[in-house]
């Protein structure tokens, strides 16, 4: 059985390793957030914003090309199609609607490449909150439409100048902006990451992937479960989203793709249930990237929301109990996916959904697979990375 | 018994301790400081251990640790320094530091060569209360390590009883709701705070920390408690001594102290 327990563990990973100062505010989300989560005026005003103002359920397609290219069926979770390009604000939306009713005033949040904040400042433009949001200095350079968006949400783009100025960066920038303001901020982290409740409130908000996907596939296929989901994982939360009505059906193969970078061990991944140790990241016992003394280390990848040194406790416990493969998928690998299915389905993944679709070479297929992959975002961010490898892909 | 029930023993107010980041300014310097601020009239060194992520920490005390790591300071060369120290003062040290690199250690390992070596006191801000409990208390009691948990304006009043039973030899009182960091006053809110505290009449004695700067916030902190920690101002004040570190210590811990010193 797949679950976490009343610690906020899933099997050894999890937990809420943080300091004094932020204890009242993650007392009080661990206190109410089942409550709230399970209120029936919370999951009125939740599903409503979800149908009309995300575009909720999104569709599961029958990705024919890619289908016939593989010999299986191939179906894709469009979380690409949700209101501001990707699964990042299923997760805004619950979390905006919690903050309210917790009576927060001043929104926070980190991002890497940009789309969880603009998923942010989205969802308190609509709430009328204050948005702060955390970004490491060097992804302020690489994601710049990513950051006038936010700007023009009427979001305030911080830069996070210490150490490497990426997510891992913005991430402690966020939760120290949290301990200096403990009673009128919330803290919309967004990744399946962080101390308890953060992993299980995140998988939570973002389990409607598995469930619409869960009554698509039966309406679809006359079974309500596919043979194998594919989903990229950073911090995971698509990946929990994408898993989560399967969790506990071991029938159904669950494929973590992380990203290799240049290469697993070139010194240059993300591939952190490879390359990962137990360890405590952001307040969580997991899985990460970091030195023989403990020391965190700044992973890479070609894709900005992929490069986290961590990766969420439940898919550490997925991964470490042989519940979930892992596959590591270099850039260029990644690369090549995406303009693979813009050519055979129209569609331009966000590099990070590419490495989802590039592990399907890594499998082996019988006629009769039914396969989804979860196409958590698209690639509209990504096209100044995708441009130079246009003429090598012609 | 240990330095540090023995210091607030034998002075119960006017504390003064002293946070340095180990390896900063200079890797080597860890032993040299410590020593210094015992002959300018320190009564306990807070030595901390670098990390890449130090969550609670504001900029000066991040940029210390960053700074000390290039400069290749680690848990096993602290320890090294720590061992050629011992003998050569009588000043309680207490190592602050963060959860993971001690996992990465060894967490068992790390408690026990901390003992071996003449460690009398931890503070790891980010190992919850129940995992101390089931994990550590007991080792840290056999060994007579000292173990100090924080308490902060939001800190529920069962919840600072639970710290005062847990805590041994000092509560870490945070001064306000902030990150570390040099601030210039205390305000009447914090005040108030360090009053009610005051009033619950704790077994364990307290330091305040975090904001304490100068000499006017440290005898301000010392009404309310035993005394107070000074962390960014003093690392400041090392970057800013250019060069040799001594005469600028002393300085420093003379102006909190209220010492004249001769112009020349």
């Amino acid at each position: 059985m797949i679950a976490i327990d009343e610690r906020g563990y899933y099997g050894e990973f999890g937990g809420a390793y943080i300091p004094e100062m932020l204890h009242a505010n993650i007392e009080e989300l661990r206190r109410q957030y089942v409550d709230i989560w399970e209120d029936d005026a919370f999951q009125r005003d939740f599903r409503r914003l979800l149908r009309d103002y995300v575009g909720r359920p999104t569709p599961l397609y029958l990705a024919e090309r890619l289908s016939a290219h593989y010999g299986a069926t191939i179906y894709l979770k469009r979380e690409d199609l949700c209101h501001t390009g990707a699964h990042k604000v299923n997760n805004t939306i619950g979390q905006i609607l919690l903050a309210q009713r917790l009576g927060k005033k001043r929104i926070i949040a980190e991002t890497g490449a940009g789309q969880h904040g603009v998923a942010t400042a989205t969802v308190c433009a609509l709430a009328g909150l204050q948005c702060i949001v955390y970004m490491g200095a060097v992804d302020i350079r690489r994601q710049a439409p990513n950051v006038s968006r936010m700007k023009m949400l009427g979001a305030e783009v911080r830069p996070a100048t210490s150490g490497s100025q990426t997510l891992k960066d913005a991430t402690n920038e966020a939760i120290r902006d949290w301990i200096n303001h403990p009673e009128d901020t919330h803290y919309i982290i967004g990744s399946a990451v962080g101390p308890h409740p953060y992993p299980d409130m995140l998988a939570r908000l973002q389990s409607v992937i598995s469930e619409e996907m869960m009554q698509q596939l039966a309406e679809q296929t006359g079974r309500d479960a596919p043979d194998a989901i594919l989903a990229c994982v950073g911090g995971g939360s698509n990946a929990a989203g994408a898993y989560y009505h399967y969790l506990n059906r071991p029938e159904v193969r669950l494929i973590a793709v992380e990203a290799a970078g240049k290469g697993v061990h070139s010194g240059e991944s993300a591939a952190t249930s490879v390359l990962g140790t137990q360890g405590i990241i952001h307040g969580s016992r997991t899985l990460l990237m970091q030195t023989n003394d403990g020391q965190i280390v700044e992973p890479y990848s070609l894709s900005a929301g992929l490069d986290y040194p961590g990766i969420g406790p439940m898919h550490a416990h997925l991964i470490a109990s042989g519940r979930a493969e892992a596959i590591a998928i270099p850039d260029g690998e990644a690369v090549r996916a995406a303009f693979f299915l813009a050519r055979k389905e129209g569609i331009i993944p966000a590099l990070e959904t590419a490495h989802a679709f590039a592990a399907l070479d890594h499998l082996a297929y019988s006629a009769d697979d039914v396969l989804v992959v979860n196409l958590s975002g698209r690639g509209d961010k990504d096209l100044a990375t995708f441009i130079p490898f246009l003429d090598e892909n012609r | 018994m240990n330095r540090i029930t023995e210091l607030f023993q034998r002075k119960p107010h006017e504390i003064l301790n002293i946070y340095f980041t180990a390896g900063y300014p200079r890797r080597d310097d860890t032993a040299p400081i410590v020593q210094a601020l015992e002959r300018a009239g320190a009564d306990l060194v807070e030595v901390g251990m670098p990390y890449s992520d130090p969550l609670a920490d504001g900029p000066t005390i991040q940029a210390s640790g960053t700074r000390a790591l290039a400069n290749g300071m680690s848990l096993p060369l602290l320890f090294e320094q720590l061992a050629d120290l011992r003998p050569r003062t009588r000043l309680p040290i207490v190592l602050m530091g963060y959860l993971n690199p001690i996992m990465q250690y060894g967490d068992e390992a790390f408690f026990r060569r901390c003992a071996e070596l003449g460690v009398d006191g931890l503070i790891i801000p980010d190992l919850p209360m129940p995992e101390y409990e089931a994990h550590y208390r007991d080792l840290v009691r056999d060994l007579d390590l000292g173990f100090s948990f924080l308490i902060t304006p939001q800190t529920s009043a069962e919840r600072i009883r639970r710290v005062d039973e847990l805590s041994r030899g000092f509560i870490y009182m945070v001064s306000n709701a902030s990150i570390t960091g040099a601030k210039n006053a205390i305000s009447g809110k914090q005040i108030e705070y360090f009053r009610r505290i005051q009033a619950m009449e704790l077994d364990t004695p307290r330091l305040i920390g975090f904001g304490i700067s100068n000499r006017e916030t440290f005898t301000t902190a010392c009404e309310f408690a035993q005394g107070a920690i000074i962390g960014s101002a003093f690392i400041r004040a090392l970057g800013d001594a250019g060069g040799p570190l001594e005469p600028a210590i002393t300085r420093f811990v003379h102006a909190i102290r209220g010492i004249q010193v001769p112009i020349h």
